[in-house]
């Protein structure tokens, strides 16, 4: 049988069709941007991904635009007014970010703050590490598709928030850590309503537990999907919940000595050996539990006495530097303080903040993941555009 | 005796349905137990006498140190004083010259909440407010001057009383 | 057709009247179910109030929120196939529009006792399929187009388990009228108990896999990746702006209200209840309204499953949607029909 004129042209046509198809279809080396403007970033972070059909082929995270200037405003601030605009590095974990200054500047001047400042340190501390995880829980779940949860980690957290504005006056900035101690103690009533709301709190752990933890479509989600190991965690520098969900076993407030009360009150550093999605969210949920424990002892234990130690009225640090780092809960955030002794505010400040140490893993993280796992990987890491950018 | 552990694959697969209905149930129980909405502007909340709502001045106290204005770290206070001369206190004495007071503002659109000036006030002249509706639809008033920084003094709560265990606090000099 | 009120009128008019009627409840229906399940029953799970200030307890959000829609600027994309594109939302709501005709409301409550009636239904209702192809292509989006893609290969892939569920429904009731079935479960004794005919019971997979099959066909969590992947890429949705946007919003609404009915229909035995049996005399007319009344509960019922699923589950990724449909759902429905169909020759055996 012949083949007529007309089935070979349709045949070539068929074949034209299919080519400009493939042709206007091909996602091969698309390039797509990722914010800064984006409800899955945590503030204005922009990640570049060329993709190639549904992978990933090339990431880039682009952070900065959030830059305020912090190193350069703390050469020309006072040690008060630093530690008023530190509290914007990490908004959500607020009093934590004051801590390793603070104790920066108390190692300069050889100053101790009495034992009852270091235990409502510690305590205030833990409550931010509860404000700022308890976010966590609530939007890495809505980022997955659950939109529930965020709504009852917000609850739950106003709690904490009106705990911490009855001490210190701002639920989100405290601003209340002084050198050789606090501003004020804490006002009556406050240390039992505080181990309500942290009853409250592992309340609401143990929802996310029935909502996300033992659901299979979360665990389909997120297991397996962004594993880093161990030996590449400790190579890009990752620390807090994401190195421990690789199970690197480091914590700094058991490793590190330091004036805060943390070896006062019996607690467990968790790790997961997985060092996936799931893992990174386990293991803060687990943190979250561990700190309403803390916080529960140490308000049981509480020393009484001054809550400042005696400070000249105008600081004056001697010349020297030191380097302080705390465990805060996104990580290792650490403050090199630099004096020249003169009256006023330090020479200069590096802040280490641990967000910056976390994406920079993003492009190594993102190679050959599928488009949908992004979102959920880029959560799973946790970072705050004022711990990257300062 | 340890409870018959079933094969692993039949475990996860009875699992899943369970976790599933129990995630529905908990949300289901949240319906049941009520909103917590505090539906403002209908209701309101009351602030802990702690917060930090507005900054209220006592002029009487003011001395014009300048002191809150140098360490505003946002430079958001706006001073201006004159120096009078007053007659002397008893008989016999030497005359007084005494600061007055002529422009005490706050710029609330700067002014970033972190109390360094009523901290740092020698002469207790500045006190917190939980009060926070005084926003405008301009942001030109948004600067308070000193009589509306002295009606916010109606709105200063006392000091709460402090936790047990705590040292008493010191009183400022008036 | 006998009339419902002393009316008699022509055959056209009649129909016309029905129609309008049917009108009137899908909007309404797809109306309330915004209302009661998207605005409060969704804030209520989530520990808050919803809309309150716009009517009492906030009832006339939706008036507000189409009058806002209905303003605003009619965006054509600069690169779009005009036509195709302005025609995709109307494809889509009227393939839900025409499930109306065939269910039944009330014992005489129905536009048209189709014969196919179930066939009809689940056949019109994939037409929206086409909708969804049509706005991904039209706006000229490359990635509009892939999320229209994905959408239509979930929803072909949960027609299957949809239809296969509604076919043990079928053989129990030996007809594929919507009415028949209805009269069907009114007469089915199971364990010699009437109220317990209800195909809820004897095929409870089915029902299952039916309300399964509908969160999906809804694409809703936890199957919405089409139109949730606005996280990163577009869903096919996203050139739509004002009152096309409002189309699709109100398209979808009555799908769920029109799936809840027909599950309603098919599992729950629809607008009857023990005692609504024939016999009512001269209060036929309380009938109609009583029958309605007991079909709005079921539909309101079934609706409040498919959101309290919605809001309380993540979201499936495409690859693990697809083979939820084709590695569980459609053996499991072949089982259902399977032992139907074994257990009808054994009883009349």
């Amino acid at each position: 049988m012949t083949v007529t004129e007309r089935q070979v042209s349709a045949y070539i046509a068929g074949q034209a069709a299919d080519a400009r198809v493939r042709f206007e279809l091909e996602t091969e080396g698309m390039t797509l941007n990722i914010g800064p403007q984006h409800p899955a970033t945590h503030g204005t972070l922009r990640v570049i991904v060329r993709l190639d059909g549904e992978q990933v082929v090339w990431a880039d995270p682009v952070a900065g635009y959030m830059h305020r200037g912090y190193e350069k405003l703390c050469e020309v601030r006072d040690y008060a007014q630093v530690t008023t605009l530190i509290n914007r590095i990490d908004w959500l974990g607020s009093f934590c970010n004051e801590v390793p200054f603070i104790l920066a500047a108390e190692e300069l001047m050889g100053i101790e703050a009495p034992p009852r400042a270091q235990y409502i340190r510690t305590v205030l501390f833990e409550m931010g590490r509860v404000a700022n995880l308890t976010l966590f829980l609530g939007d890495m779940a809505a980022q997955v598709g659950a939109l529930t949860p965020v709504f009852y980690a917000f609850r739950d957290r106003e709690y904490v928030l009106n705990l911490i504005e009855a001490a210190t006056g701002g639920r989100f900035h405290p601003n209340f850590d002084r050198i050789g101690g606090l501003k004020e103690d804490l006002p009556k009533g406050w240390i039992d309503e505080t181990k309500l709301v942290m009853r409250k709190i592992r309340g609401f752990c143990d929802e996310i537990d029935e909502l996300l933890i033992g659901n299979r479509i979360f665990e389909e989600r997120c297991r397996g999907i962004g594993v880093i190991p161990r030996d590449v965690a400790m190579e890009y520098g990752l620390s807090g919940a994401n190195a421990r969900a690789s199970g690197i076993d480091f914590d700094l407030r058991r490793d590190e000595p330091s004036p805060l009360a943390w070896k006062d009150a019996d607690w467990k550093v968790w790790t997961h050996p997985d060092g996936d999605s799931f893992a990174r969210y386990w293991v803060r949920q687990q943190e979250v539990r561990e700190a309403t424990r803390i916080v529960e002892q140490l308000l049981d234990g509480l020393p009484s006495g001054p809550i400042r130690a005696k400070t000249p009225a105008r600081i004056r640090v001697p010349k020297g530097e030191t380097w302080v780092h705390t465990e805060n809960p996104l990580g290792e955030m650490g403050f090199y303080v630099v004096s020249d002794g003169s009256p006023g505010g330090p020479f200069r400040c590096k802040i280490r903040t641990p967000s910056f140490s976390n994406v920079s893993i993003v492009p190594w993280l993102l190679r050959g993941v599928y488009v949908p796992d992004v979102i959920t990987i880029l959560a799973s890491l946790y970072f705050i555009l004022g711990d990257i950018d300062r | 005796m340890p409870k018959p552990t079933l094969p692993e694959p039949i475990e996860r697969t009875i699992q899943a349905p369970v976790g599933i209905v129990k995630g529905l149930k908990d949300t289901f129980m949240t319906m049941l137990q009520g909103a917590v909405t505090v539906q403002y502007p209908h209701e309101k909340e009351t602030l802990a006498p702690r917060a930090r709502g507005v900054i209220a001045l006592l002029e009487e106290n003011c001395t014009v140190c300048m002191l809150c204005a140098r360490q505003c770290p946002d430079w958001c206070i706006y001073i201006e004083g004159h120096k009078d001369r007053e007659p002397p206190r008893r008989e016999g004495g030497k005359p007084r010259t005494v600061s007055k007071l002529d422009r005490f503002d706050i710029d609330y659109g700067l002014c970033m909440y972190c109390g360094i000036c009523v901290e740092v006030c020698p002469f207790d002249a500045l006190h917190w407010s939980p009060e926070f509706e005084y926003s405008e639809p301009s942001i030109a008033d948004l600067l308070h001057d000193k009589h509306r920084l002295g009606q916010w003094e109606r709105a200063v709560p006392e000091a709460p009383a402090l936790e047990a265990g705590a040292e008493s606090p010191k009183g400022k000099k008036k | 057709m006998t009339p419902i009120v002393a009316l008699h009128a022509a055959y056209w008019n009649e129909t016309i009247l029905r129609l309008v009627v049917a009108l009137a409840i899908a909007l309404t229906g797809a109306g309330t179910f915004v209302y009661v399940y998207l605005f409060k029953m969704v804030s209520h799970l989530q520990s808050r109030l919803g809309p309150m200030e716009t009517g009492p307890h906030g009832s006339l959000q939706l008036m507000a929120e189409v009058v806002k829609f209905i303003q605003k600027e009619d965006v054509f994309p600069r690169r779009s196939d005009r036509t195709v594109f302005a025609l995709a939302p109307f494809v889509v709501i009227m393939s839900t529009l025409m499930i109306y005709v065939v269910i039944p409301a009330g014992p005489r409550l129905v536009v048209s006792r189709l014969d196919v009636g179930a066939l009809y239904a689940l056949a019109i209702s994939s037409l929206s399929v086409i909708g969804v192809l049509m706005a991904g292509w039209a706006s000229a989006n490359k990635y509009s187009l892939i999320g229209a893609l994905r959408g239509t290969g979930q929803l072909i892939a949960y027609e299957l388990p949809l239809v296969l569920a509604v076919v043990g429904v079928v053989m129990m009731a030996g007809s594929l009228n919507l009415t028949t079935i209805v009269t069907a479960q009114s007469r089915f004794e199971l364990f010699g108990f009437r109220g317990l005919g209800l195909y809820v019971i004897p095929q409870f997979v089915g029902f299952f896999i039916f309300m399964v099959s509908a969160q999906a066909e809804l694409t809703q969590t936890p199957f919405d990746m089409p139109v949730a992947e606005s996280e990163l890429v577009a869903g096919y949705m996203t050139e739509y702006t004002g009152m096309r946007f409002l189309v699709f919003f109100i398209g979808e609404f009555a799908t769920a209200f029109a799936l809840a009915g027909l599950a309603a229909v098919m599992f729950l035995g629809g607008w009857w209840f023990p005692g609504m049996g024939a016999g009512w005399g001269h209060l036929a007319w309380a009938r109609e309204l009583v029958g309605f009344g007991v079909m709005f509960a079921k539909v309101m019922l079934l609706g409040f499953i498919i959101f309290w699923v919605r809001f309380t589950l993540p979201r499936f990724r495409e690859d693990q949607l697809q083979a939820f449909a084709w590695k569980f759902l459609i053996p499991l429905s072949l089982a259902n029909i399977l032992v139907t169909g074994i257990a009808k020759v054994a009883a009349h055996a």
